[in-house]
This record gives C-alpha cells, sequence and structure tokens, in this order.
C-alpha cells in the first residue's frame, strides 16, 4: 500500500541557475581524492596506502581505528601522489593522480538469481572491503552504519528538494537494473522494511517506478520534504534504542554494480548549478574529483564561493580542492563579503526572505528566482523570533526548545525533545531563517556528539 | 555612501583591540552596524545563504506598526486639549500642539533608553540591544500626555534595567519592559498616571463640568447600561455623546497617547500580522478571552459594569493596544505555538477580570500582561511536556 504523506510546513529557497537538463563529459581530472573529512566519524584515520603507490579503483586508501572493517576506497586507478595533512597531522586528502584507463579492483560478481541466495555476511564483507558501506548512514548521529547492527529499517529518499538540487532522472537514467540489485543486496542487510520515499506530484523516476521489495511511499510539499529524517519522521519514527539507516539513490546503484559487475564503480553524474555559473548543466566525472576540472571556464565571475553540495548544507571548497563523497552537486554563488548602506531596511525586491517583513508582496511571484549571496544579511542576536523554526519543520518537534536544551547541556530534554531523529540537514532551514543568526547546525551537533560520547 | 563607508573604515582601528577608544567598541558598532549591513559572510560549513531579516529589520517592523497610533495620538491630545477647554480648533493645530506634547515624551524615552542600552554595552561589552527600538516607541505611547519628562525618563531606566538587563537583555527578559516602566509609575507615581491625567490642559482652565476620567473609570464608577453610555452627574452629560462605542473604536476620547484608538491598534495589527512579526494568534485570542469574559459577567450580572456589553471591553481601554503591541512580544510571551492561544486567551480573561472586580484601578491589561508574562514559562512548558509525552509513548527502550 503506498502511503501518500502531505506536507505543508517547509520553504522552497528558489535561486537562479538550475541545472539544465543536459550531460556533457567533463574534461578529466588529473587527480582525485579522498577526503576523509567527508566522514563525521573519521577521527583516527589509518593510511593504508604511501606516496608513489599504484591502487586500483576500488582499493582500500584509509581506514578509521574505530571501525576497522569499514574501508575508505580509491574512487579511480592511479598512483597516490599526495597524503595531505593539516594542522596537528589532521589527515585531509589521499590524492590520486588517474590513469587515463581505469583498471577496478576486483570483485565476486553475481547474477540477479543468485544475488537472492547471498548470506548477509558475503554482502557485508564485500561492501566493507570495497568502500561502497560509507553510503549507509545511521540514524541516529548520522554516522557510519554500524555492521555489528540491523537496522528496523532502510530508508531511500528518491527525490532532492534541496536549493539547486540535481533531477534525479537526469542522474540516474538507465539505471534500473543496478538499482534493483542493489535494493536486493540490502535486503540482506535489515530485518524490517526497506522504503523507497518518492516525491508524490511528479512522475516517479524511471529508475525507481519498477523497483520490487520495497515499500513506496509519496511525500508532496516543500523543503525538507526531500530529506530522509523527515520521512522517516512520519513512517517509523526512531526512537530511543532503534536504529535506522539511510542511503541515497547512488549509494544502492553504487551497490548494486559492486555486486553485478565485481567492481566498484565511482562514476557520477554533477550537477554545476548556480547564478554565478555561465550555463547550469550536468557533468560526467567521478567522486573525488578536482572541482576546478567541472568549473574550470564556466563561471560568469571570479568572485564566488564554490561549495561541494547543496547551499544549505554543502561544504566551502576552494577550486583546487575536491568533491565531496556524497555530494551529486557543485553550487557556485556570489561572496557576499560587501557592506550594504542601510541594507537592514532597504526596500528592495532581489533579497529572499521567509518572514514576510521583508518582500511583503513576494507571494504575488511565488516562481521568482534568486541571487543570494553569502552575506550573513545581519549579526548574531539573542533568540527573539519565536515560531518560525516551527513552521519550516514539517515535524512533531520543537525545534527551538531542542537547541536551547542542546546549549543548555541538557541530556533528559535533548533525548525527549527528539534529538535522535535529526540531523544537521533536517534543521538547514532553521538555520537559514533565523533573524538572530545562530549557527543552528553546529548547535545541534555539539548535540548530538554530547548524546554519543554520554 | 564610499566616502561614508571610508570614514568609517578609518575610524574603526581606533575602537578596536588596542585601539584609544577600544571601550567604545560596541558605540562604533551599534552605528556602523546601523548605516551599514556588515560584510560579514558564512562560514564554510552550515547554511552558506541567510534570510534578509535580522533582528533590527524585525524591530524596525514593529516601530512602523505602531506609527499609526502614534500620530493619532498626536492628533487626538490637540483635540482633547480644545475639547476640555471648549474651543474650536483645525487639524493641523490640534496635530501640532499634539506633536509638542508628545515627541519630546518619545525622544525622552529613547534618550534615557538609548543612554542604558549604550552603558550597559559598553560595561558588559555586548552589542546594544535592538529591543529599545521598540521598548522607546512603546513607553510614550502607554503614557499619559501630561507626565512630567523625569518621570518618563525613570520609569525607562528602571524598565531598562530592571525588567531587561538584569536579566541579560533582550531576548532574555520575563517581562515586558515597557508595561514594566508604566506598572513602575503606577504603583511609584499613582497621582501622576491615574485620575485626572489625560488631557493637558496647559494654562487654560476647562469648560464647566468637564473631567478628565477615562471611558473605563466612568464605567466603573457610573456603569454603562445597554448599547450607550447612559452615564449620570452633570460632567458626564458633556461626555455621555463621546463615550459611544463608535467613538471609543474611533479612539478620539482621553486616555494615554497611543492606546485610545482601537481602530488604529488594529492598524498596527494589520502591519504585525501581514509582515508575520506579530503572532494573529496571541491578538485573537487575547480579544477572544476578553469578549466570552465579557459575555459570562453580562449572563452573571451584579452592578451596572458587570453588564457593559461584551463588546464595549473590546474597544474600551487599552485592551487593543495591548493585544497587538503588548502580548505579541516575542520574548515575554509563551514561545510555543499551542502556547499562544493560552497566553493570550488568559490575558483577555484576566483583564476584564481585573475590571470589572477590582474597585481600584478599572484598567486591567497591564496587569494581566504582566501576570501572564510570569505564567507563560509555564504554558510552555506543559505544551512541551505534552509534545515529549507524545514522544514518549512510542518508545520501546
Amino acid at each position: 500500500m503506498t502511503k501518500v504523506i502531505k506536507l505543508k510546513r517547509g520553504f522552497d529557497i528558489n535561486l537562479k541557475g538550475k541545472a539544465e537538463n543536459t550531460v556533457s563529459e567533463a574534461s578529466m581530472p588529473k587527480t582525485f581524492a579522498l577526503k576523509p573529512t567527508d566522514f563525521l566519524d573519521v577521527t583516527r584515520p589509518k593510511v593504508l596506502v604511501e606516496e608513489g603507490e599504484t591502487v586500483k579503483a576500488g582499493t582500500p586508501l584509509v581506514y578509521d581505528k574505530k571501525h576497522s572493517r569499514i574501508m575508505l576506497t580509491s574512487p579511480v586507478s592511479g598512483e597516490v601522489v599526495e597524503v595531505k595533512r593539516g594542522k596537528k597531522r589532521k589527515l585531509l586528502e589521499v590524492v590520486i593522480l588517474a590513469d587515463s584507463e581505469q583498471v577496478y579492483e576486483e570483485y565476486p560478481r553475481y547474477s540477479v538469481s543468485e544475488l537472492n541466495n547471498l548470506t548477509r555476511e558475503q554482502v557485508e564483507e564485500q561492501m566493507l572491503k570495497s568502500g561502497v558501506w560509507p553510503q549507509l548512514v545511521q540514524r541516529p548521529y548520522g554516522l557510519f552504519a554500524d555492521p555489528e547492527e540491523a537496522p528496523k529499517a532502510i530508508h531511500v529518499s528518491g527525490f532532492d528538494t534541496h536549493p539547486l538540487a540535481p533531477d534525479y532522472d537526469v542522474l540516474f537514467k538507465g539505471q534500473e537494473q543496478y538499482f534493483q540489485a542493489g535494493i536486493d543486496v540490502l535486503k540482506k542487510l535489515t530485518p524490517g522494511t526497506i522504503h523507497l520515499n518518492v516525491a508524490a506530484d511528479r512522475e516517479i523516476n524511471a529508475a525507481f517506478g519498477n523497483a520490487q521489495g520495497v515499500q513506496i511511499n509519496k511525500f508532496s510539499g516543500p523543503h525538507p520534504a526531500g530529506n530522509p529524517g523527515v520521512q522517516i519522521h512520519h513512517l517509523d519514527p526512531v526512537n530511543r534504542g532503534d536504529i535506522v539507516w539511510t542511503i541515497r539513490p547512488f549509494g544502492v546503484i553504487q551497490i548494486g554494480k559492486l555486486f553485478l559487475e565485481g567492481k566498484y564503480d565511482a562514476s557520477r553524474i554533477v550537477a554545476l548549478a548556480g547564478s554565478e555559473v555561465e550555463k547550469p548543466q550536468y557533468y560526467k566525472t567521478y567522486q573525488g574529483a578536482k572541482i576546478e576540472s567541472i568549473t574550470k571556464g564556466k563561471l560568469t565571475n571570479d568572485h564566488v564561493r564554490y561549495i561541494s553540495g547543496n547551499v544549505l548544507t554543502g561544504t566551502k571548497v576552494n577550486p583546487d580542492s575536491y568533491l565531496g563523497y556524497y555530494d551529486d552537486l557543485i553550487s557556485v554563488i556570489p561572496e557576499g563579503d560587501n557592506y550594504e548602506l542601510l541594507g537592514w531596511i532597504k526596500p528592495t525586491r532581489n533579497k529572499l526572505s521567509y518572514h514576510r517583513a521583508f518582500g511583503l508582496l513576494s507571494f504575488l511571484n511565488p516562481n521568482k528566482e534568486y541571487v543570494l549571496s553569502t552575506n550573513m544579511q545581519g549579526e548574531e542576536r539573542a533568540f527573539v523570533q519565536t515560531g518560525t523554526f516551527e513552521s519550516v519543520m514539517p515535524m512533531d518537534i520543537l525545534p527551538t526548545h531542542l537547541i536551547k536544551a542542546i546549549m543548555a547541556e541538557d541530556y533528559d530534554d535533548m533525548e525527549s525533545l527528539g534529538i535522535y531523529e535529526v540531523i544537521e540537514e533536517d534543521m538547514a532551514l532553521c538555520e537559514f531563517v533565523d533573524v538572530s543568526k545562530h549557527d543552528i547546525q553546529a548547535i545541534l551537533r555539539e548535540g548530538l556528539d554530547l548524546m554519543k560520547n554520554s | 555612501m564610499k566616502a561614508l563607508r571610508n570614514l568609517l573604515d578609518k575610524q574603526k582601528p581606533l575602537f578596536e583591540k588596542g585601539g584609544k577608544f577600544e571601550k567604545f567598541y560596541y558605540l562604533y558598532e551599534a552605528g556602523d552596524t546601523f548605516l551599514f549591513t556588515p560584510n560579514h559572510t558564512t562560514k564554510p560549513k552550515g547554511v552558506h545563504v541567510r534570510d534578509a531579516v535580522d533582528l533590527k529589520r524585525m524591530m524596525m517592523t514593529v516601530v512602523i506598526a505602531m506609527i499609526p497610533a502614534l500620530l493619532f495620538g498626536m492628533w487626538n491630545m490637540g483635540h482633547q486639549h480644545f475639547l476640555a477647554i471648549g474651543q474650536e480648533a483645525d487639524f493641523w493645530t490640534k496635530f501640532f500642539l499634539g506633536a509638542k506634547l508628545v515627541l519630546p515624551i518619545v525622544i525622552v524615552a529613547y534618550a534615557a533608553g538609548g543612554a542604558i542600552e549604550a552603558l550597559f554595552a559598553v560595561v558588559r561589552k555586548h552589542p546594544i540591544n535592538e529591543g529599545f527600538l521598540v521598548t522607546g516607541m512603546l513607553i510614550p505611547l502607554c503614557m499619559p500626555v501630561t507626565i512630567p519628562l523625569w518621570q518618563v525618563a525613570l520609569a525607562t531606566v528602571f524598565a531598562v534595567v530592571i525588567a531587561k538587563e538584569v536579566f541579560g537583555g533582550t531576548g532574555m527578559n520575563v517581562l515586558n519592559v515597557a508595561l514594566t516602566a508604566r506598572a513602575f509609575l503606577y504603583f511609584a507615581y499613582p497621582s501622576d498616571i491615574s485620575g485626572e491625567v489625560w488631557t493637558y490642559l496647559g494654562d487654560a482652565t476647562p469648560i464647566d463640568g468637564y473631567s478628565g476620567a477615562t471611558a473605563l473609570a466612568i464605567a466603573a464608577e457610573e456603569g454603562l447600561a445597554n448599547t450607550e453610555m447612559a452615564v449620570t452627574g452633570a460632567w458626564s452629560e458633556f461626555w455621555a455623546p463621546f463615550f459611544t462605542f463608535k467613538q471609543m473604536f474611533l479612539g478620539s476620547i482621553p486616555g494615554s497617547i497611543g492606546e485610545t484608538s482601537t481602530v488604529m491598534a488594529l492598524v498596527g495589527a494589520v502591519i504585525l500580522i501581514l509582515t508575520g512579526v506579530g503572532s494573529w494568534k496571541i491578538i485573537l485570542s487575547v480579544f477572544a478571552g476578553a469578549y466570552l469574559t465579557g459575555l459570562g459577567f453580562d449572563a452573571l450580572g451584579g452592578n451596572a459594569f458587570l453588564n457593559m456589553p461584551a463588546h464595549y471591553h473590546l474597544v474600551i481601554g487599552g485592551l487593543a493596544f495591548g493585544a497587538v503591541f503588548m502580548a505579541t512580544d516575542p520574548v515575554s510571551a509563551a514561545h510555543t505555538e499551542k502556547g499562544k492561544w493560552i497566553y493570550g486567551l488568559l490575558i483577555g480573561v484576566l483583564t476584564v477580570i481585573i475590571r470589572v472586580t477590582n474597585p481600584a484601578y478599572p484598567e486591567g491589561i497591564m496587569l494581566a500582561i504582566l501576570l501572564m508574562n510570569v505564567f507563560a514559562p509555564l504554558i510552555d512548558y506543559n505544551v512541551i511536556a505534552a509534545n515529549k509525552k507524545r514522544r514518549l509513548k512510542r518508545a520501546t527502550v
């Protein structure tokens, strides 16, 4: 039975520069990198390779000592040219100089019918070793899925409602069989249901439409309707002691390929979008690609911010940095380090606000696309405004009070106000609309760390 | 613009760490950020774009919403003066006389509040709280026009220090700051804020039969019957035609500067609700609470004031002004959405109870809001507890 859940609360940030539905080959960058900093869990990394060593796509490069079975592997084949470290020798990147012809680490391959006969141990072993395991993210806390656990459900969100989000129809065109194989494999990992959550107001993506063995649920409403956290809340909430896993469709497809073809395939389609991109569109590349290889010569000006991911939850990167493990979008927006005379009160139609105190008549033009810069639009103040966080969070959670409980380090309140159900992306909109300009996501992570380590 | 920016940038080092005026950094910052939205950018992780509204904009919207009440108040104060002395005057004469009386009060409130804010910002090294933009306007609007200016200054200082700064500034206060100022005067200098203080007479003598009492005071003393005021006594004959429902709705009656006109409060309410700054739930529930309680007392009967038709409660006194501008203060009101309904409703209920059962002071909205300010955290506590309980119910471990 398909469930349809209508969400009213939330807010769509309509930015200029959405990617057009054309896919080009990005110029193959010379270097790729695995960035352990993409993973919250990697705190004691152990590097398995040395500079100068040759690796194949799918060769383990790094693991974390706390999770010694979960390997982080090379996205491409080539030579390890640099193990880059930062302050206090923090491991930042393992950089690979790519071969022109890709060579893959060989893993056992199975036919579609054989997939059903695999045991959990076989599945686990292959996923852990090959580098696809980190695609599984565990709730609560949004960390690596623990291979020792069996989650009560696995959730796949089949659409993305973030600003400038790539269209999954473009990203996963023609990947039906891999998606299905991925689902078949994931079924070995949970005794519960695999939920595939899709948008109610549009046609189901071909890659997902015929999926077997999943519970399809439909969601409608503004962002964050596409966030797994919101979907889980409405379908099968995370309570104390519960474990739920989430995975992006790309991860499911990557797992499917691993088992059907026996290789760790990190190739992906990435959207280059944002107001500062001349022709926003999609590019074929690999996970961990150098940002420059995709953006060079395609921007309208150079005073910009490059973001690996979307503008709500992504990470600022330099052009000579690398694409994040989970990211299928590079957003380029203007850097807003300029002063604006009376900017806080000046009437203008070019600023976007959830609050009607700015742009009172903006409802007349709901489809208007905005160019937003990285300016803070004000200074940090104490919490004053009430009720707005609640109105952009379509969950039965009181975000203001949860944040205050975290600031007070009140463990009982954090737990009873629902901290297990959220990770940063679920509260990103609260951070956007906050008139007092707090770093809500960072505060939430502090709370999650407190709970995890308590 | 560029010259101004350069000038500010040139002064900046003087106020920064190690500069000559290091202590006054936050005064510089207040001026700088008032003139220019700063060049701060978002962090490398987290949201990269921010909503255009900041606290300054929000507070300024409240000030804008109060301007109709202020302008009307200026005219009305002049209008009342000429009525009391029995002279005819045109619109602008009334307005300018009112402005001459009201503006000094506004300036004193802003100056006193601003000075205290600046002092605390310098001593405690925190940015200047924008909250005083609103407080500085609210205080004059809930004062009688005859209030001595030194009392305005004293009340403002008292309110900002005791009701706000001791709690940590804007966002931390338990009580509504402006109402604290008014309550301070009410208890410290009652003779200057109650009785016949609502009309400026100047050196002129009032006409025979004139009384400066407010509609509420008359209602409490004499009672209101049926739909129109049927007040007795020599002076009330003069006033009788003025205290009709329509007149009280429009607001050309004696009272505090900004609170006599229900219609101007409603204009403010429309601005606050349309801009999303004020909570419509609170405004609506205050009116609903007052009306329902009025109906209840009406049915119960007793004395003439209890019998006053319920809808009179909505236009008489400062209920509308309090509901729109005081009760909706987001910091001292209930913070949860369900809590806001309860909070507003109880303010309305309490206002009418205080009005009709308190023989000493017929206006109840001030005390009702201050009382509910204190109870707002308790309301929130229960709403939050219900949310926790729901979550706990489905827990398995």
